[in-house]
């Protein structure tokens, strides 16, 4: 299915019955445990994260989990992390760099809740600490975008040496309602906005916020089988790197986002 | 230059309370006034920079880049660094290239940031100071790229960073590029830090979004103004979401100080003297190696 407009993608991303990151976790991987808790406050059911085979690599597996039925959904806040849900992840990448496992996130979310308690619990300063601290973790991360991928809640889990994309995966920096209703005070322009924020998939290409676009064609299983390929393909060439060259590496590639980025056909 | 000797103002005019604008005379165009939100007071702008913009009752007033700069460090001592940084529109954002247009006028600076080098009270920093006026201080490619630079340099001088933030978050007409300085900033502040340097935020009024979620809650330190909002979401978002008004005090500086988000609230009268502390508390010895 080739969807036309951006905002056609935006609704994709978003539809009922897309895989979320449970079913991607259940056939990539073997042997998943997953890991509560962020060891202060509580366990963030909008973060799913542990430990895996990858083949025969151990991972650290992190997700935003949206979760299919309603039931599911109102269980897991819609995706939508509480900072006890990023304090999570960052624990569970610290153990990952201890014990030299890479790490993958799978990332689905409208954004980070927006609620009273999430700002009392310090919301800007969990994700802010996750941004810093995944700069410079000392092992491989790929994080991979299935679905929505909403401003600073989602990269968070993306502070990665490679983002892959799914081909209706989107990413921005503010949803295109949020924009619409902000800047044009209309929240009829709701699809010139999704189409002014460049916000699909092959933008992110274009824009070299992501490496690769996953095509969603075929079965789910087989690609999910090609996703554990090149994942392990991905992590076998990163561990093989000093780690001062990762991170160095990493460094440069969020280094390289500034005003010379100009593609030419926007 | 100092306008205060030159428009002098009758003495009378704070008691007064000032003239409704159909009486405005020629004179009150020397004569603007800002009425203080919290006492009601109304203060004549070109009083406001000897009070450092704080009204007799305390509240603070937003304050712009320069003056800001002029207010803490030591006079002529800032020397601004990467202000040939090129704001372009990038993505082909409609309408952006007016609305930059109209900031550069509004604000009279080339984007939301202004960076340099300074002392304060003898202590030598690099700084940073973002500019409201500009964008409400919104963070594009060329405010992360000015802010990473000056975190850069500061890790190679061995410098303390201390940084003034205000901002409504991450610029939208610059889509996902603008989101990217989120990583961008915080990866040189972590470096910064890793190697040992000092960082010491100001947070003013209003710091939210992208900014909050990055380098403005990374310092060693963080100082906030009496009164500041400082929060990630906007509060008509967060009131959106759980569909009830937010408490009184929300989402301000003394509201991040009860819940542990912050080390101090400084009053714009002692925040020099505080800062100058701090750094000088942080000097390395033989320059570079961690005393
Ligand atoms: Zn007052």
């Amino acid at each position: 299915m080739s969807a036309n407009t951006p905002y056609d993608k935006v609704m994709l991303a978003r539809a009922k019955g897309r895989a979320t990151a449970a079913e991607y976790i259940s056939r990539i991987f073997t042997d998943f445990i997953e890991l509560h808790g962020d060891r202060h406050f509580a366990d963030d059911t909008a973060i799913v994260g542990g430990v895996a085979y990858l083949g025969d690599m151990p991972v650290t597996v992190i997700s935003m989990e949206k979760g299919r039925d309603t039931k599911a959904k109102i269980y897991r806040n819609f995706g939508a992390p509480n900072p006890e849900g990023y304090n999570k992840a960052l624990r569970l990448m610290r153990q990952a760099e201890k014990f030299s496992r890479p790490v993958v996130c799978f990332v689905d979310t409208a954004g980070a809740f927006c609620g009273l308690g999430a700002e009392e619990r310090g919301q800007g300063r969990a994700i802010a600490q996750n941004l810093a601290e995944m700069i410079t973790l000392k092992t491989p991360i790929v994080s991979v975008f299935i679905g929505e991928g909403g401003s600073g809640g989602a990269l968070a889990l993306a502070c990665a040496d490679e983002v892959w994309m799914m081909e209706n995966a989107i990413y921005s920096v503010i949803s295109p309602e949020g924009c619409a209703s902000i800047l044009w005070k209309d929240s009829k322009k709701v699809r010139a906005a999704a189409q002014s924020l460049r916000l699909t998939a092959q933008d992110m290409k274009k824009l070299q916020v992501a490496e690769k676009v996953i095509p969603e064609k075929g079965t789910f299983d087989a690609c999910c089988r090609t996703m554990a390929k090149d994942l392990r393909a991905a992590f076998t060439a990163r561990m093989a790197l000093p780690k001062d060259e990762l991170v160095r590496q990493r460094y440069e590639r969020f280094r390289k986002y500034g005003a010379q980025i100009v593609p030419e056909d926007f | 230059m100092d306008l205060r000797g030159l428009f002098k103002r009758p003495a009378n005019e704070l008691e007064k309370g000032g003239r409704t604008p159909a009486e405005a005379t020629a004179a009150d165009t020397f004569e603007v006034k800002r009425e203080c939100p919290d006492c009601g007071r109304k203060i004549a702008e070109i009083d406001l920079p000897e009070m450092y913009y704080v009204c007799t009752c305390g509240h603070h007033f937003r304050m712009n880049a320069r003056q800001r700069i002029d207010h803490i460090c030591d006079e002529g001592s800032f020397t601004e660094m990467f202000s040939e940084l090129e704001t372009k529109d990038i993505i082909n954002f409609p309408g952006y290239e007016k609305k930059l247009r109209e900031a550069r006028l509004s604000s009279g600076e080339e984007e939301a940031v202004i960076c340099g080098t300074a002392t304060v009270l003898g202590h030598k920093c690099a700084m940073f100071v973002m500019e409201s006026l500009f964008m409400m201080g919104s963070m594009g490619t060329v405010v992360g790229e000015r802010v990473t630079r000056l975190f850069e340099y500061a890790t190679e001088n061995g410098l303390p960073v201390v940084g003034f933030t205000v901002s409504g978050g991450a610029r939208m007409q610059e889509g996902i590029l603008s989101l990217m300085q989120m990583a961008k900033t915080s990866g040189a502040v972590k470096l910064h830090s890793d190697a040992g340097n000092f960082y010491l935020t100001v947070l003013t009024d209003p710091t939210t979004g992208g900014v909050t979620a990055s380098f403005a809650m990374l310092g060693d330190v963080i100082m906030a103004e009496p009164g500041a909002t400082v929060g990630f979401a906007g509060a008509r978002v967060i009131e959106q979401t759980i569909r009830k008004k937010l408490p009184q005090g929300f989402q301000t500086a003394e509201f991040l100080l009860e819940h542990g988000f912050i080390d101090l609230i400084t009053p714009r009268s002692e925040q020099k003297r505080v800062i100058s502390t701090l750094l000088s508390m942080h000097e390395k010895k033989n320059g570079g190696d961690k005393a």
